[in-house]
């Protein structure tokens, strides 16, 4: 009886894609090698005949060169050893020989396997035919063609999990290159094609002298399509939303409360000028709700749908490659601009993707990198709306201070941070025309991670800070460090309470910077070292998961002092 | 005939793979990813200032670190 199905295979083969279509559990798939960093499990069937359905990162062999590898070939040795697993081994039918190569490793474990052949329909489309009947019997386990974006052959999958067997297939460990060769020819034929005008452009775009250009376009094109659908939600939906349906209702609360009463501080907060302003009241049920909703949720969603077209046509590895030089001077190599992208929406994400990377170092540097100089988007989105209404000349100054301690500090890093750095070494995946379904399903998953697992900070955060208020804590904070900020930074104290609530919610420090009347110079200061000093609660819990206890404190205090001596020198330069 | 490393040869041309100038370690990553003796390799580009080299082997495309593709010795 089988309890449980493990995914294995090369990675960007699809099978996180695959396992969405056999649990029902979404998970988000993407054109590049190593999308799935951790495993996540899902069952098939319910009650007694439950299967048990695990996705593992993809592996190229089973001796393992990152940490998403090792994870892989870990959980195999489980499977293994718990003697009611077999393993589905997912396969690139337009790479067959490469990914019969892990097959066969897979054959001599003592586990039941069975094939699903993968991109069935891209092997068909660019002249490649496979005898899956003759694999079938050449290798003794059972080969099923599947296309899992549409879900075909996924019945026949399931319907056969139960045929799955140990590799009888026997060959000398030695000669398994040769033995892969042999079966490729006698079950692949393949009708020789040219090159097409498509594959031409996609050559384009990784030749450097054109490669660079088309990048520095791209990147341009899709920070203006950000800023457009942000800010077109924005003033077409959510704030005539808030402004003409939300503001009533809330008066009428508000007359209910009574203006001035405790409860009435928590739950709607200030009344400016007698009515309610979403940007400085501070209620739970006013900024509280604005924050994520109106001014933050349009950008997130603005983000994803442009991160979700880079990754699922194939352009992030070719980014990577055009880039590997820049990212050398960082000490790492191309690879780190997926997780460094990944951070420009929410940090943990970009943590966690750092596992592609594959020694201690280069996570060490590109995780805490990120952590102090990449804004998430909720964030961004606020300095947006804070700084966004001066231009450029409000915008500019903080994002050009933060890619420059990108660079130093990066840099810095590469000289001091001991260990090694290998090079660049990946798989570009071909260009894919994005499954407009499957990337819609990605980017709403995203957008309810967001509104699950942000939205509940921001509105304890806003309680805090009422009750910090109240109970006159901050005010002692800045009699006791007031005359200090002002000094070193600038900055009136109350924006130290800023720095203490970016623990909980950097969007939400952002907004409190909002009623105190700062000008350019000081709102600049405050957002890069709000940006910097310190990670949100969710960044600094997989911080330490992913770096362990020692180098996530050496990584907070090259945080907290980079944060302070930045803040300084802006205050003595602008 | 002439045996060269990957990164002196030309972007768009064919070879042959012959040798790889490395340990076992290095061997093993390149020959999981296709890339071993024997086997047919096309060049397709470059990056300038000794960046990563671009190959195709079989239907995949593969971006190789310059120090590693130094390594690898191609007649073409």
């Amino acid at each position: 009886m089988i309890k449980k199905v493990l995914l294995m295979g090369n990675p960007n083969v699809g099978k996180s894609v695959i396992f969405s279509r056999l649990t029902g559990v979404k998970l988000i798939a993407s054109n590049y090698p190593g999308t799935t960093v951790e495993f996540c499990q899902g069952c098939i069937g319910s009650g007694a005949e439950k299967i048990e359905v695990v996705d593992a990162p993809g592996t190229y062999s089973l001796e393992p060169t990152s940490p998403a590898e090792e994870v892989a070939v870990a959980m195999l040795d489980r499977a293994i050893a718990a003697k009611d697993s077999i393993v589905v081994n997912v396969i690139d039918a337009t790479n067959l020989e490469r990914n019969l190569n892990l097959t066969l490793q897979l054959l001599k474990k003592d586990i039941p396997v069975l094939i699903a052949l993968n991109l069935w329909d891209e092997a068909k489309h660019i002249g490649i035919t496979i005898d899956a009947e003759s694999l079938e019997r050449k290798l003794g386990i059972p080969v099923v063609p599947t296309v899992a974006i549409t879900g075909e052959g996924i019945n026949v999958l399931v319907s056969r999990l139960d045929q799955a067997r140990c590799g009888e297939y026997d060959f000398v460990d030695d000669e398994r290159w040769h033995e892969v060769g042999r079966i490729v020819d006698q079950v692949q034929t393949i009708k020789h094609k040219h090159h097409t005008i498509g594959e031409r452009l996609g050559d384009l775009t990784i030749h450097p002298w054109t490669g660079i250009p088309i990048a520095l376009l791209v990147v341009a094109v899709l920070f203006f399509i950000i800023r457009l659908i942000g800010e077109g939600l924005i003033s077409l939906v959510t704030d005539p939303f808030f402004n003409n349906i939300w503001a009533p209702l809330m008066m009428k609360l508000s007359a209910v409360l009574v203006p001035g009463s405790f409860i009435h501080k928590i739950i709607i907060g200030q009344l400016i000028d007698g009515s309610i302003d979403f940007g400085q009241s501070f209620g739970i049920l006013t900024t509280g709700l604005y924050v994520p909703f109106g001014a933050v949720l349009p950008y997130i969603f603005a983000f994803y749908l442009a991160l979700s077209v880079l990754e699922d046509t194939g352009y992030l590895p070719r980014l990577a490659v055009l880039l590997d030089n820049a990212l050398h001077i960082i000490g790492l190599h191309g690879m780190a601009i997926i997780p460094m992208l990944l951070a420009c929406g929410c940090n943990v994400p970009g943590v966690m993707a750092t596992r592609i990377l594959e020694t201690k170092r280069e996570r060490f540097i590109a995780a805490t990198l990120m952590s102090i100089s990449i804004p998430c988007m909720a964030q961004t989105a606020m300095i947006f709306g804070l700084l966004g209404k001066h231009g450029l000349r409000g915008l500019l100054p903080v994002f050009v201070t933060l890619f420059a301690v990108w660079l130093i500090t990066g840099n810095i890093f590469r000289v001091a941070v001991k260990g090694e750095s290998p090079e660049i070494f990946t798989e570009i995946p071909p260009y894919r025309l994005p499954h407009l379904p499957t990337m819609m399903k990605k980017v709403w998953m995203r957008i309810y991670w967001f509104t699950h697992d942000a939205v509940p900070f921001v509105l304890l955060g806003v309680f805090f800070v009422n009750l910090l208020y109240a109970f006159g804590v901050i005010p002692l904070i800045g009699k006791l460090v007031g005359p200090l900020t002002a000094r070193v930074f600038g900055l009136p104290f109350e924006a130290i309470g800023a720095l203490l609530i970016g623990f909980f919610r950097k969007d939400l420090a952002v907004g409190m910077l909002a009623p105190l009347g700062l000008n350019i110079k000081q709102l600049v200061i405050a957002c890069v070292m709000l940006t910097m000093s310190f990670p949100c609660i969710a960044t600094f819990a997989v911080l330490l998961k992913e770096l362990g206890v020692l180098d996530m404190i050496k990584a907070a205090i090259v945080m907290l002092a980079s944060a302070f001596f930045v803040g300084g020198l802006l205050n003595l330069i602008l | 005939m002439s045996a060269i490393p990957l990164t002196n040869m030309e972007s768009g041309k064919k070879g042959k793979v012959i040798e790889i100038q490395g340990g076992r370690g290095l061997i093993a990553r390149l020959s999981a990813m296709g890339v071993r003796p024997g086997i047919k390799i096309t060049k397709i580009s470059g990056q300038i200032m000794r960046g990563p080299v671009i190959v195709r082997v079989g239907n995949t495309q593969i971006a190789i670190g310059f120090g590693m593709a130094s390594r690898v010795i191609v007649e073409v």
